[in-house]
């Protein structure tokens, strides 16, 4: 049987090869399997080069030099360290970061508590479950401009929900605080909006952890007698750990980024308030023009994010061997 | 088979040349997107009328009119054959290269600067500043101002309580402290059943707006950019204890008088404060108050003018732009007869009808000009007064900075108002020594 399928295979194969072009021919039967493996990846490598190598290794020529992207006619000289000299001894630039940290610290910690609380109760299965997991979902599937213009509303001290949600709990006057104006409460105000949108995200990745522990694990508990907390920091919590720690990793390093919901809040302001870095870095590179300063503050952040991120991978993976 | 191909080969090839021809008779004209552009677009009406050449328009919203249109031209790029660009580009845009230099052109055409306002041609056309190289054709005029609310102060029971709260008589302020006493008069205040605040002012802190805003209280009172023109001699200029009080006033102002949320305000959330009835005074620009005039609200009768308050002097910020040919055209001969066409005295009238700030001298010195608007003779003493943010070819650095100084100074309440101007000295010298000036 098989040898007969072999032989009407051999066939057709052969046909087919009659009925290519004899260069073709040629040419395919002249590759090994490597060949035509590479074949098939070098256009994504050469795209890859193209839009992503090419302007890394550009960028770090251009953060040791002079170059301005809008004086096309000016020389373009080395200036060895000065630019990374330079960033690194600005205030201004020290002072984002900050922004930065104070940012991503308090929206993971307030969004892995909360998604993971939500993903704990949802993993209960209770009535309507399913319909409250995807209403829950809503927020992170807005666009951030979207979100950021609506909450921008919310949050007008003359109008805004917000405001008048405020004022109907604490008693005071709606237009007596200003969320977006404030130095005070501007940065928490941006918080509260990323920690709206994103919770859900964590909460999902959660859910998959929680659902990942085998109910097998529980019953041996339940025999043995452990309590549900005992339970909960014995079991779900070490189980579901490398799934929390993914979750982490992606959402420190999509805000540590943040750029639009930011501008779209703010603006960085009020003064520099909430100038994150990659506001200072748009405004170094896009508004000052100061493209050779910009690209060492690029490299500096990427080796940053590229350097804790190494380091945060490596940590996953030790707690996932355990 | 061959043949069908030639055919279409020639149909595709006459397709091309074709649009090659209409591309010619075209022009594209970039601008800010604002009231006076709406007026450009009906008056090229008139050109396209006389030389067949159709006007495309590329209107950009203010907040990122510089960033869209500084990118084209650093990118080389070919949307604009015309360009109404901000006073401050012109260094940068004729040391670079991205404009056409006019002196040439207009001896030829017989163009001459001595028929607009002098004032004008050095803000809008000139780099070096005040020498004659001249890369723009003075297009729009244009200076910071004031508007209030003048039914309200009409008001019988509002002038006696001004009266009695200030010992005298409510009328549009003429100084500075003024200003402020007639803000906090009407902050607060209960008028036909609405809390109503005292002034709208600009605010914001992405491109150039609190910077455009606080100019008018540093410039009237009496703030200089150098010592010595020229010099980049900034301290004792720019940190001046005058300097130091304008910006004073200006902080106290917004934090006695603005409504609640301006904190990052700029044209459209001023005339949204004026025009929805919450604020008693606002600053803009002149480009606005034709506008501000037919509204049906707040205009008419409603509304008056008045000019940036004096401090030791009299002072106003500049707005406006001169209109240039970008160097990287395709369609030279075009762009320039546009710029023949719109320097002629007729279309600059015409131009003023339509609600355009022309600073021809032919419209300007009508004796019938004064009356032609309500804030027509405010905006000719404004225009003998105005004062401009730096012009060189590293603007966007020193705007920035300011930005950043201001608003921090302002809004967000950082630091006091020499620190402040300190701070700006600092971050100026920085850029001029990077230049090569220092």
């Amino acid at each position: 049987m098989t040898d007969t399928n072999t032989t009407v295979l051999d066939k057709a194969a052969d046909k087919a090869v009659r009925a290519t072009p004899v260069p073709l021919v040629y040419r395919v039967r002249g590759l090994s399997d490597r060949s035509i493996a590479w074949v098939f990846i070098l256009p994504t490598i050469v795209l890859l080069l193209a839009i992503n190598i090419f302007p890394l290794i550009w960028a770090v020529y251009l953060s040791f030099t002079n170059f301005r992207a809008n004086r096309p006619n000016a020389e373009i000289e080395g200036v060895g360290l000065s630019n990374y000299q330079r960033v690194l001894n600005d205030p201004d630039i020290w002072q984002a970061m900050q922004t930065t940290a104070h940012f991503v610290f308090w929206t993971i910690l307030l969004q892995m508590l909360i998604g993971f609380a939500l993903a704990y109760l949802i993993d209960r299965k209770f009535r309507g479950h399913a319909f409250w997991t995807t209403v829950i979902l809503i927020p992170m599937m807005l666009s951030p401009a979207v979100v950021g213009n609506f909450w921008r509303f919310l949050y007008q001290p003359q109008i805004g929900l917000f405001n008048y949600v405020y004022s109907f709990f604490t008693g005071v006057e709606p237009s007596s605080f200003e969320m977006l104006g404030s130095v005070t409460l501007s940065p928490w105000a941006i918080i509260i909006v990323d920690t709206w949108m994103w919770t859900p995200y964590v909460m999902l990745i959660c859910l998959a952890g929680l659902r990942s522990i085998p109910d097998y694990i529980y019953e041996a508990a339940e025999v043995d007698r452990a309590s549900a907390w005992r339970q909960f920091w014995s079991i779900t919590v070490p189980m579901a750990l490398p799934f929390i720690m993914l979750a982490v990793l992606f959402r420190a390093i999509e805000n540590f980024k943040m750029f639009d919901m930011v501008v779209l809040l703010t603006g960085g302001g009020p003064g520099s308030t909430t100038e994150v870095a990659s506001i200072t870095l748009k405004r170094e590179a896009f508004e000052s023009w100061r493209t050779g300063r910009a690209s060492a503050f690029a490299i500096i952040l990427f080796v940053a994010v590229f350097g804790l991120a190494n380091i945060y991978v490596k940590a996953l993976n030790r707690v996932k061997q355990r | 088979m061959r043949k069908m191909t030639k055919a279409l080969l020639g149909a595709t090839t006459a397709l091309t040349l074709s649009a090659g021809v209409s591309q010619a008779a075209e022009l594209t004209l970039c601008w800010a997107a604002w009231d006076p552009a709406n007026a450009l677009v009906e008056l090229s009406k008139d050109f396209t009328a006389q030389s067949g050449t159709d006007m495309k328009f590329e209107f950009v919203p203010w907040p990122n009119f510089a960033d869209r249109i500084l990118n084209e031209l650093n990118a080389g790029g070919k949307l604009c054959d015309l360009l109404i660009g901000d006073s401050q580009w012109l260094g940068g845009s004729a040391e670079n290269g991205y404009y056409v230099k006019l002196n040439d052109f207009f001896d030829k055409e017989g163009i001459k600067m001595s028929d607009f306002a002098q004032a004008a041609v050095n803000a809008y056309s000139t780099w070096p500043k005040g020498t004659p190289n001249y890369w723009a054709l003075p297009a729009m005029g244009d200076a910071n101002a004031w508007f209030y609310r003048k039914d309200w102060f009409a008001k019988p029971e509002i002038q006696a309580e001004f009266k009695a709260a200030t010992g005298r008589d409510l009328a549009p302020p003429t100084t500075w402290p003024e200003l402020l006493e007639t803000a906090k008069f009407f902050n607060g205040k209960d008028i036909d059943g609405k809390k109503v605040y005292g002034a709208a002012i600009f605010t914001e802190r992405a491109s150039e707006g609190i910077t455009m805003g606080a100019t008018q209280a540093l410039y009237a009172n009496g703030f200089k950019y150098e010592m010595t023109p020229g010099k980049y001699d900034m301290e004792g200029a720019v940190n001046s204890a005058d300097a130091v009080k304008g910006l004073e006033e200006y902080k106290e102002l917004y934090k006695c008088c603005t409504p609640p949320g301006y904190t990052d305000a700029y044209m459209g959330e001023t005339l949204d404060a004026f025009k929805s009835g919450q604020a008693a005074m606002a600053m803009n620009w002149f480009a606005f108050f034709p506008g501000l005039v037919k509204d049906e609200n707040v205009g008419g009768d409603k509304i008056g003018f008045f000019n940036n308050p004096k401090g030791t002097t009299n002072a106003s910020t500049l707005g406006g732009q001169g209109i240039s040919v970008v160097a990287n055209t395709d369609n030279m001969d075009g762009a320039l007869a546009y710029i023949k066409w719109f320097a002629q005295p007729d279309v600059q009238k015409k131009w003023w009808s339509l609600g355009g700030y022309a600073v021809h001298n032919a419209v300007l010195n009508d004796p019938s000009f004064k009356d032609s608007q309500p804030f027509a003779a405010d905006f000719l003493v404004a225009m003998n007064q105005v004062q401009d943010f730096w012009q060189e070819p590293s603007y966007a650095i020193l705007l920035q900075a300011t930005q950043k100084r201001l608003h921090d100074y302002v809004v967000a309440d950082q630091g006091t108002a020499k620190e402040a101007l300190d701070g700006l000295v600092k971050d100026w010298t920085e850029v001029f020594e990077d230049d090569g000036k220092l």
